[in-house]
């Protein structure tokens, strides 16, 4: 049985995100916006190099949350503001590393708090998600 | 500039989106999950912003100096392949911030009558 009392920390796990997965993830989910895959252009508009789509790092944390919860349709509402870059380097496989403790528990759902971070860095922050316990 | 006036309007879009098992597969596996046969929580902003961007482009938003500043779902059931799905969009707000214009849509994505998602999305315009 899950432990699902007030606090409890959920391990964390690790995902890894290159150029490749940036063109993968630019491919399904249409958004090709080239700061997340020309170097060049990130920098002429001032970013330190090419980033993730914040969408491809809240995807990552929404399938820690669906490993948690079981299944894609126990997780009723997701949410996450995206405080820092994901900043991806050739030939570099960014670490995230994902963790959340169990902030609000009733009878019928749990709400997690979620951590992501890169070398440190809090990536995404506010980052909640409501799992259904039925 | 972002039309201030824009809050409120609602925009529906002319045209649906059919979920396909081959389209939940790709992003399954463009995120790296296993099971590439449910779609995963995020799945439905594949497709969700596509009428949205042309509506707050007609209200002034600059989108080539747009980032992602926050996001939410909110999940009645997930998407199955065969859904039809129809989005309406509405502006909630909008404020400026340093010359930042930040706006925040909301996305409504029904298949039929049945309300399926809701998504929160909030856009900031760089200065």
């Amino acid at each position: 049985m899950r432990e699902v009392a007030l606090g409890t920390v959920i391990p964390s796990q690790s995902y890894f995100i290159n150029r490749q997965t940036l063109i993968d993830y630019a491919n399904a989910s249409g958004d090709q916006n080239p700061i997340h895959q020309n170097e060049e252009f990130a920098k002429s508009v001032g970013l330190p190099d090419v980033i993730a789509h914040g969408m491809l790092t809240m995807a990552l944390a929404g399938r820690y949350v669906t490993q948690w919860a079981g299944s894609t349709a126990k997780v009723k509402e997701f949410s996450a503001r995206f405080t820092k870059p994901v900043v991806v380097p050739a030939g570099v496989d960014v670490e995230l590393k994902i963790s959340a403790v169990i902030d609000e528990v009733t009878a019928r759902s749990v709400v997690l708090d979620i951590t992501a971070e890169c070398a440190g860095i809090k990536v995404l922050g506010m980052a909640k998600a409501t799992i259904a316990l039925l | 500039m972002f039309n201030p006036d824009a809050v409120g309007k609602q925009h529906k879009s002319e045209k649906t989106f059919t979920v396909s098992a081959d389209h939940v597969s790709a992003f399954a596996r463009a995120i790296g999950e296993a099971d590439t046969h449910n779609s995963p929580v995020t799945y439905s902003i594949s497709f969700s912003l596509d009428s949205a961007q042309a509506f707050l482009q007609e209200q002034g938003l600059d989108w080539s100096r747009v980032v992602h500043g926050d996001q939410k779902f909110k999940i009645n059931r997930p998407f199955v392949a065969g859904d039809v799905v129809a989005t309406s969009a509405t502006i909630e707000s909008f404020r400026a911030v340093a010359g930042n214009e930040i706006v925040t849509v909301r996305s409504d994505l029904y298949c039929g009558d049945e309300l399926v998602q809701q998504q929160w999305t909030t856009l900031v315009a760089r200065a």
